[in-house]
């Protein structure tokens, strides 16, 4: 140990390891669904409520099917990435890894869903 | 191995010790919107399945999701979407290295603020 120079033991030991694609990820992410929270929330938003034919048919037009297929997979890529760093925050260990790899199977879950839901109601 | 030093150097200062400010108030409400959001996302995708599954259950997906609860729930998941995202907004700004002069950020937390609430209200209106 102490025959290692200050740089040599502080080389690859830096912060920010992968952090910077995840961080990459979350701001193109957020990029998209600036775009894509407002149109969903004025296409799917308009629909709750309404009579099960009438959301049938809706979802059946392309534009509607595509922001919801969009938004749901962006949002929950962007949540996947988001609720790794509030993990990380505050778990720690064991508890943290069995966390955070839920939460990627809760997000990729949710995603492969409502995509198979918006395949059936649009085909 | 790196840390020799582990135990004698600085604390930073850390929540319980800060006086809450704008800025941290509204980035704190920035963590919990978002992975709060998790609720609704879920609620709404499984609107989706239960669209696309059977006219049964879709009755018992759309009484969840407009009963009492269910709307109160949504309305508060809707502030909390406008929230998430003039905050992210706001980051993105940061991130391009803009606004991050304490009275520029303050009064970019107060747009977030009142802007999301703003949202929230046209967005009922209209929706």
């Amino acid at each position: 140990m102490r025959y290692l120079t200050d740089r040599k033991r502080a080389i690859g030991a830096g912060s920010a390891k992968t952090g910077t694609a995840h961080f990459w990820a979350m701001k193109v992410s957020s990029v998209g669904l600036l775009i894509l929270i407002p149109l969903f929330l004025f296409t799917f938003g308009p629909r709750l409520g309404e009579p099960h034919d009438v959301v049938l048919a809706y979802f059946e037009r392309p534009f509607p099917a595509i922001v919801a297929a969009l938004t749901i997979t962006v949002s929950f890529l962007h949540f996947k990435d988001g609720v790794q760093v509030l993990i990380e925050d505050y778990v720690h260990g064991r508890v943290q890894k069995l966390l955070i790899v839920g939460m990627i199977c809760v997000s990729y879950g949710a995603i492969a869903t409502g995509l198979f839901a918006i395949a059936r109601l649009a085909l | 191995m790196t840390d020799v030093n582990r135990g004698k150097r600085p604390l930073s200062p850390h929540l319980a010790i800060y006086r809450p400010q704008l800025t941290s108030v509204t980035s704190i409400l920035t963590r919990i919107t978002g992975n709060a959001l998790l609720v609704s996302s879920l609620l709404v995708v499984g609107w989706f399945l239960a669209a696309a599954t059977s006219p049964e259950y879709f009755a018992l997906a759309d009484w969840l999701l407009t009963s009492n609860l269910g709307s109160a729930v949504m309305v508060l998941s809707l502030w909390g979407l406008w929230y998430h995202t003039l905050a992210g907004l706001r980051h993105l700004i940061w991130d391009s290295g803009l606004g991050l002069e304490i009275e520029t950020a303050e009064k970019m937390g107060w747009a977030v603020v009142i802007g999301s609430l703003a949202l929230s209200l046209i967005t009922i209106i209209i929706v």
